[in-house]
């Protein structure tokens, strides 16, 4: 941004301070979001949970799955932290209870309950934590990705009260001394920074034709992810979201996830 | 004019002493928070926001309760306001100090704070709350600084001030109904997602402050003779106990609305503030004790003869900030998470460290007021008697 306008921003934003509309912003945002989202021609990526796949092939492991594993090895996950308070994850699972809360838990069928749902950040179509950040340290990509920029953040956590998932981890403390084992193909972070799942975004540097595979995806034996282009109809995403039916996480919040689940 | 703050008896410079002691031990601390992270304090994945925050937002209250003598002096002429308005507006300057040190002291990469302005976003609240902010702090410290130079040199106040003074008041009432918008708006968090939020802030802000108010004046009196007046600490009663009962009205309007609906997701966390239920920590006595206080505050304050009487004026105003400022200080921001979007209960309570660099900022707070207060009544000559 030159300095003229970025002058020009910062004149405009008092201004807008000054009149007091900068409460209507996000209402318009909100309202535009309906027609604004999904234009483009360019894939938008998206994902599929198998979590009766998960639950037959990886129930009965103790610690993580393998997919959360590999996510975390080859992202420098510091998975050393014990404590659950300071935790940092980009991949793990929940019970079903609690990742789809408000149904009765007395008459849930035997599987379902307690069975463990993969979670992970759902890059939301709508997302709020990008609504909220004072920075634009995370943002949403045109291939629909949220990303996150962990040499602007500041730390303040907004995304973190924002986000209505938990997706999103801070570091509160040095990270580095609590990875498993550094890969240098990918940058650590620094303490006071947020983090959260890429999508693998990373692996596009070294894909020719501009689509890649997560890592979660590539790894899980049964193949119970399923990832693809949400505007390709012909994709094995789309082909599965026609033919079965999938849950989202909290859909009445209007986020819009794009990670769908199979129950 | 700056060296009248210097001078001064030693009382006063006892006190200043035990300001900078406390100054010294959170910013001592705060180094360890700024080389070991936000691990020093009591947060966690669940709770991202506590102590900091919550002091954050009860001190936005505060300086903005600033327009509660302004208003009435400078729209109604009200003479008896008169020499009240300079202390509102020194307490509305140490508020606004205090509020951005509490948020510098939350931010996890706070070498990079600037960032909100670099990039400035406008879809976000925070960065409109750093700009309410500012543009508060400044027009408090123009206002005050004109028109009491002008009183100093016994001329009216230049015309170009009056209507600066005029947008301070919705200024005021901006930063809290902002800093209200920066929870009120998360369909994240159900228990702040209510419309009545922004509202309840004002109106505890217009109490807790005015009542803070009270007790600075009394407090000055005491040690520097310094007299607002007897009617000013009335009509300030007055306001106070007005502000109060809107305050509790508003607390039952919320309650209806939650109990009454009954959905889960919202009740749970009411259930939670008051009952304890799901969780472990003591915070339900807490907002019982909130509650009782409030109650026992608005009996002395409704009652014209016990607020008549200054004793019993100062005890309700205690009264007043004490429950106050549990509910927003304590409960409001930590509630807001408990149970967090999977629906498990993680507890929080504020680290030894975070409570430490929070009374430095308070004292940071009352050193800055101490000090312009110093400044003023000097000047006023009104010769210190003992501090
Ligand atoms: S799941 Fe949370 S972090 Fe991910 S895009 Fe949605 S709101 Fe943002
Ligand atoms: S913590 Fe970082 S990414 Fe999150 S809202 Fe703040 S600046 Fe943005
Ligand atoms: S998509 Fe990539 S970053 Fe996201 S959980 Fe899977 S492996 Fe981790």
């Amino acid at each position: 941004m030159s300095g003229e306008t970025s002058r020009r921003v910062f004149l405009q934003t008092t201004g807008a301070a000054v009149l007091g509309i900068g409460c209507g912003i996000p209402l318009v945002r909100a309202l535009a979001s309906e027609i604004e989202d999904e234009q483009g021609t360019g894939p938008r990526w998206a994902m599929v949970v198998d979590t009766r796949k998960c639950a037959e092939t990886c129930g009965k492991i103790d610690g993580s799955p393998p997919c959360a594993a590999a996510c975390h090895r080859i992202h420098n996950v510091p998975t050393k932290i014990e404590d659950p308070k300071e935790e940092v994850k980009w991949i793990w699972t929940e019970p079903y209870e609690h990742t789809f809360p408000g149904r009765d838990p007395k008459y849930l069928s035997d599987d379902l309950r307690g069975q463990d749902v993969l979670v992970l950040c759902n890059h939301c179509e709508n997302p709020p934590c990008v609504r909220v950040c004072p920075t634009q340290a995370t943002w949403k990509r045109d291939d629909g990705i949220v990303m996150m920029d962990m040499h602007r953040c500041i730390g303040c956590r907004y995304c973190i009260v924002g986000c209505p998932y938990g997706s999103r981890s801070f570091n509160w403390k040095d990270p580095r001394p609590h990875i498993e084992e550094v890969d240098d193909d990918f940058p650590t972070r620094s303490k006071g920074v947020v983090e959260k799942c890429n999508f693998c975004s990373e692996k596009a540097r070294d894909s020719a034709d501009g689509t890649w595979t997560p890592e979660c995806v590539a790894v899980c034996p049964e193949k119970a992810l399923i990832w693809g282009d949400i505007s390709d109809p012909e994709s094995e995403l789309r082909k599965t979201l026609a033919e079965r039916f999938t849950v989202l996480r909290k859909p009445e919040l209007g986020t819009r996830p794009r990670v769908f689940y199979l129950v | 004019m700056i060296e009248k703050a210097l001078g001064g008896t030693r009382r006063y410079w006892i006190w200043i002493v035990v300001l900078l002691a406390v100054i010294g031990a959170g910013t001592l601390v705060y180094l360890r928070q700024f080389q070991e992270g936000l691990t020093v304090t009591g947060l966690s994945r669940d709770v991202p926001w506590g102590f900091y925050i919550a002091q954050f937002t009860f001190l936005v209250g505060v300086a903005a309760s600033a327009v509660m003598v302004v208003l009435p002096y400078y729209l109604h002429d009200y003479k008896a306001f008169g020499k009240l308005t300079v202390l509102g507006e020194f307490l509305a300057i140490a508020a606004v100090c205090m509020c951005m040190l509490f948020i510098f002291v939350d931010m996890g990469y706070p070498t990079r704070v600037l960032n909100i302005a670099l990039h400035p976003t406008l879809n976000s609240l925070m960065f409109w709350d750093m700009v309410v902010m500012m543009g508060y702090l400044v027009l408090n410290v123009v206002i005050s600084r004109v028109t009491f130079s002008a009183e100093q040199r016994k001329v009216a106040p230049p015309r170009w001030i009056k209507p600066l003074i005029i947008l301070s008041i919705p200024w005021a009432v901006s930063i809290h109904t902002v800093t209200a918008f920066l929870y009120s708006g998360l369909a994240a968090r159900p228990f702040w997602m209510t419309a009545i939020l922004a509202p309840r802030f004002l109106a505890t802000a217009f109490a807790a402050g005015p009542a803070l108010l009270i007790l600075i004046c009394l407090l000055v009196r005491r040690f520097t003779g310094y007299d607002v007046g007897r009617e000013a600490l009335k009509k300030l009663g007055v306001i106070v106990a007005y502000a109060m009962s809107i305050n509790l009205f508003f607390i039952l309007l919320e309650l209806f609305t939650v109990g009454y609906s009954d959905i889960p997701e919202h009740l749970e966390h009411l259930k939670y503030m008051y009952f304890g239920v799901g969780g472990q920590s003591t915070l339900w006595i807490w907002m019982w004790a909130s509650g009782i206080i409030g109650l026992f505050s608005l009996v002395l304050l409704l009652v014209p003869k016990l607020r008549t009487n200054e004793t019993l004026l100062a005890l309700a105003c205690v009264a007043v900030v004490v429950s106050i400022w549990i509910e927003k200080g304590m409960s409001m921001v930590v509630v807001g998470f408990v149970p967090n979007p999977f629906h498990e209960f993680t507890e929080y309570a504020p680290s030894a460290s975070e409570l430490t660099i929070s009374l430095g900022i308070y004292a940071v707070g009352i050193l800055i007021l101490t000090g312009l207060l110093k400044v003023a009544l000097d000047v006023r000559k009104h010769k210190p008697k003992v501090v």
